[in-house]
């Protein structure tokens, strides 16, 4: 498919991380229930600096709810989330764990870097100061700072010409581009990409993998739900596979991809890899 | 009706009427305008106060809205004009009207912000939190400049519904069109000319801010 | 008047309440009433309104410019006291029916004419197709389509309704807010007396509304307008 020195030079560079000391993300007994239904049912994760993760799975198997634990768009039933050693959402006050406020949430959330299937971009605003908005407003950037920090991540993504445009203007790929670009600007220590091709159009996924080719060499700390095979195996470090809610298995991504031990995840992988086939 | 009307007797009636209707008609603009200002603010307050994740407060919201809204706004003036004063609050029927008409169009408007900003998806919500915003910068930055937009005819509408109830200050004798049309009416014995001149004064003040406001909903929905 | 205005309520409760019913009666026959011809004029003038003659849809704007424009005060002084002035008495309830119905009827025009648009083009046009002329394509094909969509409004238009008949006090129409006035001038029980009047107009209002509520979920599931 794709010429991908780039990638193998990537693997040579840095060995199949494996969570040290202190990793950079650690899940620890994380339950989420809605109501009646239990959507995650135990997850335990380390992710380390650096490392590329990309989680795989049916619908429904809680892929999505994991994220947004992560960056506590969700509130988890039970379990913790620690990045870089601080617990995400609640902290312990004499002993006990209390829920963080709207503002310490918030301020952490800035930290980790979150990027939709919908894009989600802010239509009132330009390509430009949709990235802007966040240094200027939560950063308390200069605006002059933070126009050429934009200006400079739209010129990584390949956007600079379009940044007086509005987003209803953009394509897909145009606008998930920007709304990766948004999320930079905020400088995260790691990033969750939740289906960010899902919603768009075949031939403008290619664009969108492009930039987060680049940022993986980068050094990014990036965990992706995707259910684009090919670009998983060559970027991610560790893949993981879950369903009903729980880690199936987990390995590095020739193993993963090419010879999982569990049945299941068998099924699975025969099941989508022979529908991409198709495509 | 109309022959009655345009008998040649009307003409230096007119002249005398004329400029007590406009100065009265000054009154029934300032009402609305001072009306609006309460309705818009308190308005806004309570249509916050509705969404608020704090329960009290969101309960309370409701209770006001669903009880001013149930009642009539004549009844209301009525209770903050002659009740007020035993409580030792006492306005001038002005001031009554316009805080009662400001309140009751609170309860209204309120309903209309909280549509508009339920209107914005929920993920303009998460994508604004997602780069580090806290709820309060959310709604600054993000929720409300685009509610705006969704909120603004009707808005628009009110004020000119809200134009048409200063009417109804009248019956508490507030200084306004109404109230001077019938005062003169029983000065003159002529009902019937100077209802239809009050209410053709009200159709030059309506019609106009009417029809911006349909110019305005066009551009609104085929702007940008 | 001396001694405490609760403990005189209290003492003359059966006569304020009995006033204050009658009066609610009274406030349901005007809002009924003025509803029914509401509805009624509604209809005839949406129709006009999309009619292909464009004299009948320049009636129908009119109509609704003018009486949207005025106040509904306004225009029940002009029935009321106007026409007595040159000699035409009226008795103040039908007055208000009248009134209020004129005055409904220029806003629910605009109601059904939402709704027949919302019905309007193919349904039109099958009708035609199958041989109907245009006044039996209306009656049997578009309205029965269009009250769906016009009933919320038209229950939320009722709510409004309800509560201006109050206006209806001031031509002497024996409603709620005139038994209420006439009985605080007869006990200076102001608070007291508007307070009873506001709950009993929640009585009348609160159910309603949440029947409108009802229906617009019941319209919202399966039907886009």
């Amino acid at each position: 498919m794709l010429h991908r020195p780039e990638t193998q030079g990537a693997d040579e560079r840095r060995p199949a991380a494996t969570p040290g000391p202190s990793p950079l993300l650690r899940i620890v007994g994380l339950h989420k229930r809605f109501g009646d239904l239990e959507v995650l049912k135990g997850i335990d994760l380390a992710v380390a600096a650096g490392e590329r993760l990309t989680i795989i799975g049916p619908s429904g198997s809680g892929k999505t709810t994991l994220l947004r634990c992560i960056n506590h768009l969700e509130k988890p039933t039970r379990g913790h989330v620690y990045i870089e050693g601080e617990l995400v959402g609640e902290k312990m006050v004499d002993g006990r764990y209390v829920e963080m406020r709207d503002r310490e949430i918030a301020r952490l959330r800035a930290k980790v870097g979150m990027v939709f299937q919908r894009f989600y971009l802010f239509p009132h605003l330009t390509a430009i100061e949709n990235i802007m908005i966040g240094p200027v407003r939560v950063l308390k950037m200069s605006r002059a700072d933070a126009n050429t920090l934009a200006l400079d991540l739209l010129k990584k993504v390949g956007l600079a010409h379009k940044c007086d445009v509005y987003p209803e203007k953009l394509s897909g790929g145009q606008q998930q581009r920007v709304a990766i670009a948004r999320t930079l600007a905020m400088r995260p220590k790691l990033m969750l990409f939740d289906e960010v091709t899902s919603a768009l159009d075949p031939e403008l996924i290619g664009e969108v993998l492009t930039v987060m080719r680049r940022l993986a060499t980068e050094g990014m700390t990036m965990i992706i739900v995707t259910h684009e095979m090919q670009f998983a195996e060559d970027v991610s470090d560790r893949v993981i596979f879950m369903d009903d809610g729980i880690v199936v298995e987990a390995g590095p991504p020739h193993k993963m991809f090419r010879a999982p031990d569990h049945p299941r995840t068998r099924a699975f992988l025969s099941a989508v890899l022979d529908r991409q086939a198709y495509q | 009706m109309i022959a009655a009307a345009a008998s040649p007797g009307v003409w230096p009636l007119l002249r005398i009427w004329m400029p007590q209707l406009l100065t009265a008609a000054q009154g029934t603009l300032r009402m609305t305008a001072a009306a609006f200002a309460i309705a818009a603010v308190v308005g806004l307050l309570f249509g916050l106060a509705r969404l608020s994740r704090h329960r009290m407060l969101s309960r309370f919201a409701v209770g006001y809205i669903e009880v001013v809204r149930g009642t009539p706004a004549l009844t209301q003036l009525f209770l903050i004009y002659f009740s007020l004063p035993s409580v030792g609050i006492v306005l001038r029927a002005f001031e009554a009207a316009v805080i009662g008409l400001g309140l009751n169009g609170a309860a209204y408007l309120a309903e209309v912000y909280r549509a508009g900003i339920q209107a914005i998806h929920r993920g303009q919500r998460e994508a604004a939190y997602s780069i580090g915003m806290t709820h309060l910068e959310a709604m600054r930055f993000i929720i409300l400049p685009q509610a705006v937009r969704i909120v603004l005819p009707p808005m628009a509408n009110y004020a000119i519904a809200l134009l048409k109830d200063t009417s109804i200050a009248s019956l508490i004798s507030a200084p306004e069109l109404m109230l001077r049309a019938r005062d003169l009416s029983s000065e003159y014995f002529m009902p019937m000319r100077l209802y239809l001149t009050a209410g053709l004064m009200y159709l030059i003040m309506a019609y106009p801010l009417s029809r911006a406001v349909r110019f305005l909903e066009y551009r609104l929905s085929h702007g940008r | 008047m001396t001694g405490d205005p609760w403990g005189r309520t209290l003492a003359k409760l059966p006569e304020i309440a009995r006033g204050l019913l009658v009066g609610a009666v009274t406030t349901i026959q005007v809002t009924t009433g003025a509803l029914a011809v509401a509805i009624v004029l509604g209809i005839v003038f949406a129709v006009l309104k999309t009619a292909p003659s464009r004299p009948l849809r320049a009636l129908a704007t009119a109509y609704v410019e003018v009486f949207r424009a005025v106040p509904v005060l306004t225009q029940l002084f002009v029935i009321y006291f106007g026409l007595a002035g040159i000699g035409i008495k009226l008795n103040p309830l039908p007055a208000a029916i009248v009134g209020f119905g004129i005055n409904g009827g220029a806003y629910l025009t605009e109601v059904f004419r939402a709704g027949i648009e919302a019905i309007h083009q193919g349904q039109l046009e099958g009708a035609f197709s199958i041989g109907m002329t245009r006044p039996m394509a209306m009656w049997y094909i578009i309205l029965p389509q269009a009250v769906r969509v016009v009933l919320p409004p038209i229950g939320n238009f009722a709510i409004g309704l309800l509560k201006d008949t109050s206006i209806a006090s001031a031509v002497a129409a024996p409603e709620l807010m005139f038994r209420a006035r006439s009985l605080v001038e007869a006990t200076f029980l102001s608070t007291q007396i508007y307070l009873m009047v506001a709950l009993l107009y929640l009585a009348m209002s609160l159910p309603l509304s949440r029947a409108v509520r009802h229906l617009e979920a019941a319209m919202g599931r399966g039907h886009q307008a």
